[in-house]
């Protein structure tokens, strides 16, 4: 599956348990629209760690990284390439 | 105290019998075992289970006026009732009885039903006026004590539990609007129910009701108001620390006054050992006190707790809430709130109820109130971080103090101020709301709406809680001090319509246990209203800044310098990574969630293997899996298996017919 599918979908069983009436697109705000909230972050950290095996550092958990599965996604293109 | 049932027959017609008495109380009797009593003629019932505090001897109610025209019958207490008897015997009334409850009835025939505001108490009371042929209901100022009421086949009926109301036959069946409310504020809104048909007399108001018209009126009496802004005092703190210290010296004195022993709850935080200090000067013998314990560090305060114990000199007693005895006690303690839970602290209050219990006692002081009064909760301090983060919404470093003030909450610490800005900022800017202070927190709550079913959702389409709130908010309200405007929500919203009910009466009542609230003496109350926000909260460190100079001398100094811990249970440590008990894979299995049809299996399904499994459990998801247990528990007892439920929990007395 692709990345963002992944994300997704963990989002919303996780996050949204599977209420699919919100609308997730790539774009859609995580954190100012509440779908995550601040233990959500804590559980996207844990689970991009079991996912992708990338140890998110304090100091990437911004908004810029994790406020869209877009941003996250790009996020770890770059992480991933990098290590 | 005690429980209390009734009825009137308003439009029902002539010679239809009025409900079963016996079998209302006989669901109230945990709150009154010792003997029940009731009055009845062909349009009128009151009933009475007691539990025997004052007047031990000869309190048997209800309680008739010299002629038989007025009958009442009250569960709680009038404080002041000596000083209130002295002044009615000196003119010219004559007392058969040493209840208190007598002094309503001899008030009452002086100054009709603006008696009430002499009362300082803590009580629901039900009054008979057959002269007028007027039924009153009363609650104490602050909503202390329940008192339920509905109507039905042109009938009037109340009781101090709703459980007593459906075994009078009234209809059982969920309110919609009365869970979007739980579901936001943990509590319906104050007057109302989850139960459609069930409402609740307000607090500081009185009720009418009277046979030939099926019209209820409910005047009030008194409500809670802060001071506007170009009002407020000028004074020195000094003024206020003697102030302060005499109001809660009398009002723990006239809550010491009973024929049986009183003990006091100690949390280990300043405002019950503070009341618990005050007590123990007071009285010439040890005060009894008791503690829960927690078996999850985070949440335990036992260190304090026994350090107080032993500086004060008290008789200490302590209950250990573990797992296992929150698992096995959860669906006793629905039975007697009556409304779902979000949190557990409910489950702790009421082990410790059980252990007072068990002690032989039935009346406990508790520090209730002084975080409310006087400045005490973190919702205070985010208000006014949020308010001056306001001034300049781009800055950096405001967000930064809110971690600060949320220093036990861990997975805050982790965060950059750059990722607190979208939890935090959210309606940063509107200040204008008089609700402001609570937005976010409302908001975070009804994210649990996302578990209800589809069908729930529709029918709230039209309904919004925060406006519901708004619309009861009083319009003076943006002339106070923002504080004050917090203050008055959080009172309004939470303390009188959860904390004094499902985490207060009735989880001591399930017991038979009193608490008396000091803090909430109508005095003590006046008073902490009067003082300036500065002298309440004094920066992120400064919480009850006034009480805690007050406290100085008078309770262990280790205490007063403490910052306050929140009070609760635990959830995540008692269900995560074992499995669900009997009852909870139950209710919660997908055929008992269609069969209730209140939340989506789907999503329950997905929730409770998070729950069980995941090790990130957030403060939503935990209030999420707690509502969603507690709910399907009260469908279950109060709606489905009701007839069972009530034929194996009721308990019958005797009861005495009096007139």
């Amino acid at each position: 599956m692709e990345i963002k599918e992944r994300i997704r979908e963990f989002i919303v069983e996780n996050c949204l348990f599977g209420d699919t009436s919100v609308d997730l697109t790539d774009d859609t705000a995580l954190l100012d629209t509440g779908i995550i909230d601040s233990t959500g972050v804590i559980e996207l950290v844990l689970f991009i760690s079991e996912n992708f095996g990338l140890e998110v550092p304090a100091e990437d958990m911004l908004p810029e990284n994790f406020n869209s599965i877009a941003r996250l996604h790009a996020y770890l293109e770059q992480r991933v390439s990098v290590s | 105290m005690c429980g209390i049932a009734g009825a009137l027959n308003l439009i029902a017609a002539q010679g239809t019998p009025l409900p079963d008495l016996q079998a209302m109380l006989a669901m109230l009797t945990h709150r009154g075992p010792e003997e029940a009593g009731f009055y009845a003629d062909d349009r009128v019932g009151l009933a009475h289970a007691r539990l025997s505090i004052v007047g031990v001897s000869n309190g048997l109610q209800p309680i008739p006026n010299e002629e038989g025209t007025i009958w009442a019958i009250c569960n709680g207490e009038f404080f002041n009732y000596v000083e209130l008897r002295n002044g009615l015997r000196s003119r010219g009334h004559q007392f058969r009885t040493d209840s208190d409850t007598e002094v309503l009835v001899h008030l009452y025939e002086e100054q009709g039903w603006q008696a009430i505001e002499a009362l300082n108490g803590q009580f629901a009371l039900a009054l008979w006026d057959a002269r007028q042929q007027r039924l009153m209901l009363g609650r104490d100022r602050l909503g202390v004590r329940p008192l339920f009421y509905t109507t039905y086949q042109g009938q009037f009926l109340f009781a101090s539990e709703i459980k007593a109301l459906f075994a009078a036959g009234v209809p059982r069946q969920l309110d919609a609007h009365g869970l979007a409310e739980v579901f936001t504020l943990w509590s319906p809104l104050p007057g109302g129910s989850i139960m459609a048909g069930v409402r609740e007399v307000l607090p500081g108001h009185v009720l009418f009701a009277h046979p030939g018209t099926s019209e209820v009126r409910q005047p009030v009496y008194w409500q809670l108001r802060f001071p506007a802004v170009e009002d407020l005092e000028q004074r020195a703190p000094e003024e206020y620390v003697e102030e302060i210290r005499a109001a809660l010296h009398e009002a723990t004195r006239l809550r010491l006054r009973a024929d049986v022993p009183v003990g006091a709850y100690l949390s280990g935080g300043l405002d019950s050992t503070l009341i618990s200090s005050i007590a123990q000067s007071q009285l010439p013998h040890q005060l009894h006190t008791f503690s829960v314990a927690f078996h999850d560090a985070a949440y335990d305060e036992r260190s304090y707790q026994f350090r107080v114990a032993e500086q004060l000199g008290t008789l200490h007693h302590v209950i250990e809430c573990d797992a296992d005895s929150i698992r096995a006690t959860l669906p006793d303690v629905l039975w007697h709130t009556e409304v779902p839970l979000l949190r557990l602290t409910p489950v702790a209050m009421y082990l410790l109820s059980q252990l007072v219990h068990q002690h032989g006692l039935k009346v406990m002081l508790s520090g209730e109130g002084a975080d409310e009064f006087f400045g005490g909760y973190d919702i205070f301090k985010e208000t006014m971080v949020r308010r001056f983060w306001a001034r300049q919404p781009d800055s950096r470093l405001r967000p930064l103090l809110l971690s600060r003030i949320y220093e036990h909450i861990a997975d805050l610490q982790a965060l950059a101020p750059e990722m607190l800005r979208p939890f935090f900022g959210q309606h940063l800017t509107e200040t204008h709301l008089p609700y402001y202070s609570h937005i976010l927190r409302w908001q975070n709550t009804s994210r649990t709406h996302r578990l209800f079913a589809p069908d729930l959702v529709a029918s709230l389409a039209d309904y919004h809680v925060v406006d519901a709130i708004a619309a009861r908010l009083p319009s003076e309200m943006m002339r106070w001090e923002p504080l004050a405007r917090a203050q008055y929500t959080e009172i309004s919203t939470f303390l009188s319509a959860y904390l004094l009910g499902s985490q207060g009466d009735r989880v001591g009542m399930a017991h038979a246990v009193e608490c008396r609230h000091p803090f909430l003496d109508p005095h003590v109350v006046a008073l902490s209203n009067r003082i300036p926000a500065r002298w309440k909260l004094r920066g992120l460190r400064g919480e009850k800044y006034i009480l805690r100079r007050a406290a100085q001398g008078i309770a262990p100094e280790e205490i007063v310098g403490r910052l306050k811990q929140p009070y609760r249970a635990p959830i995540r440590s008692v269900f995560n990574g074992r499995p669900l008990p009997d009852y909870a894979q139950e209710l919660l299995s997908e055929a008992a969630i269609r069969a209730s049809g209140i939340f989506t299996p789907q999503a329950v399904r997905l929730l409770v293997a998070k729950a069980q499994k995941s090790p990130a459990f957030s403060e939503v998801d935990q209030m999420a899996f707690i509502g969603v247990l507690t709910m399907q528990m009260i469908h279950h007892m109060f709606i489905s298996d009701w007839d069972h439920q009530m034929a194996t929990r009721r308990r019958d007395l005797r009861m005495t017919r009096l007139g």
